[in-house]
């Protein structure tokens, strides 16, 4: 008896799929690469407009895995598996390489981080702060977690050399890191917050106040290649291209400044 | 161990003791009528009454932030009558607690219930019980184990929450960093010391308890068989 037609190709089915996985295998572009990059939460949004640019500039592919400082950090002690760590500071990078997590003289400054006071309120942050000074006026103030996010630890500073501080404690509320801080202020459950100046400025709503840079050190944020990528093609071109021209540019849409670079 | 992670354990332990309370005391009546009613919108009632417990505990969270924010009707009514919102608050952790932990209390007591069956509430009915008193004086008793069992495991649910406080807690020392947020905060920032006491304290906590229901049910005769 002889086979109906139908069953040939489907007999061959097997075939033809794992002959279609082969050729995928090893066809893949000659030089395209992956990379996995772990990031802090400030620099989420210009990290996701730079990776798009960097991959149609190079054809290789940048995944990011997005979270406060400290807790990226802990990771990478860990062994997680990220090539590439863009921290929201200096201290960090320089730690994983003095423990041997990174690739030695691979650190390097790629942007500089700018704190605001944010509230969705359009009426509630005056240009000046002077709101800091009547903890009454508001319910809660949010800042990133500081002992885990840069820019919470620079915003307690900030309170520091307002001299409010002490007022403003019972008022603190903590988010995970700087995005859940965002997140907080937005959603009106805390009144005001300070966050990062990259999150608020492709947006005019709400009110703000940059606060001065001679209230906190400068927020340098570090990248640095980590040993799980130190031979990995895609995350060398990653860092390459983030001190470029093409990612400065982008960089600057987002409010960070470039000294030291 | 640091004032702050007594703090932790402190804060902890009040939120379940407190949400422990309250969760009897909405549970039963709900699980009552579960097990009771013919009500052909009886099961509708009882999955949304499970639902919390399939959830991710950030979907719960996130709806609760939603719904209790100042721009919401339901927050600006809340800050209305209290005075304050819930989120970043001990008030917030207990409302979101008894919502999250509330089919721990519902389905032991609900099966309790509903193993007592028909028959020794008509016999109390006979002997001229109100259902009040047959309520109290029959059901409660002989449904014991179910409310035991739905407050120790409410009580420890409550100590295990996690997502959802993480969400809506704002991690303030001594209002809303319970346990789990200092646990997972001491590991974040390499505390190795600290997280292993308290995650330790946590391990022993919860097998002592479930090893003590069980004894407890077996010391009074309350499990299956007799």
């Amino acid at each position: 008896m002889s086979c109906p037609p139908a069953s040939v190709p489907r007999r061959l089915l097997p075939v033809v799929v794992a002959a279609a996985l082969a050729a995928g295998a090893v066809m893949p572009r000659a030089h395209a690469g992956e990379t996995l990059v772990a990031v802090a939460a400030n620099f989420t949004a210009a990290a996701q407009e730079i990776g798009a640019a960097f991959t149609e500039a190079t054809g290789h592919t940048v995944t990011f895995s997005f979270g406060s400082t400290g807790k990226l950090y802990a990771q990478i002690s860990h062994g997680a598996p990220f090539d590439a760590f863009l921290a929201a500071d200096a201290a960090r990078p320089e730690k994983a390489e003095a423990e041997g997590h990174a690739v030695p003289g691979s650190r390097f400054p790629y942007a500089l981080g700018r704190i605001v006071l944010y509230s969705a309120d359009p009426a509630l942050v005056d240009d000046g702060g002077a709101v800091l000074e009547a903890p009454e006026a508001f319910g809660r103030l949010a800042i990133a977690n500081p002992v885990t996010a840069p820019y919470g630890a620079a915003a307690l500073e900030a309170l520091e050399a307002l001299d409010v501080l002490d007022q403003v404690r019972p008022k603190l509320v903590q988010g995970d890191s700087i995005a859940q801080t965002l997140q907080f202020v937005t959603t009106g459950n805390a009144p005001l917050g300070f966050v990062a100046l990259s999150q608020v400025a492709g947006h005019e709503d709400g009110s703000r106040w940059l606060v001065p840079q001679n209230l906190y050190a400068p927020i340098r944020q570090d990248a640095v290649l980590l040993k799980h990528g130190a031979d990995n093609d895609a995350a060398h071109a990653f860092l390459d291209y983030l001190q470029g021209p093409d990612a400065a540019a982008i960089m600057d849409r987002y409010g960070y400044g470039q000294s030291e670079r | 161990m640091s004032g702050e992670m007594w703090d932790a354990v402190w804060l902890t332990a009040t939120l379940a003791a407190i949400v422990t309370v309250l969760l009897l005391v909405v549970a039963t009546p709900i699980a009552w009528w579960l097990a009771r009613s013919r009500s052909p919108v009886k099961e509708v009632v009882g999955a949304l009454v499970t639902l919390p417990l399939v959830l991710p505990p950030t979907v719960l969270g996130f709806y609760l932030l939603v719904a209790f924010s100042p721009n919401s009707p339901l927050g600006q009514g809340i800050a209305a009558v209290f005075g304050q919102g819930l989120p970043f608050t001990f008030e917030g952790l207990v409302v979101a607690s008894v919502i999250h932990s509330l089919p721990f209390a519902v389905q032991p007591i609900r099966n309790a219930f509903e193993a007592i069956g028909d028959r020794p509430l008509e016999v109390a009915a006979t002997l001229r019980a109100s259902p009040w008193d047959a309520f109290w004086t029959v059901a409660v008793p002989l449904a014991r184990p179910g409310f035991l069992a739905g407050a120790v495991l409410g009580f420890a649910h409550t100590v295990g929450e996690f997502g959802v406080v993480l969400m809506i807690g704002g991690n303030i020392p001594g209002e809303t960093k319970v346990l789990s947020i200092a646990i997972y905060d001491y590991v974040e920032t390499l505390q190795w010391t600290q997280a292993h006491i308290l995650a330790a304290g946590m391990l022993g906590f919860s097998f002592v308890v479930l090893l003590a229901m069980r004894l407890i049910e077996k010391r009074l005769g309350w499990g299956t068989g007799r």
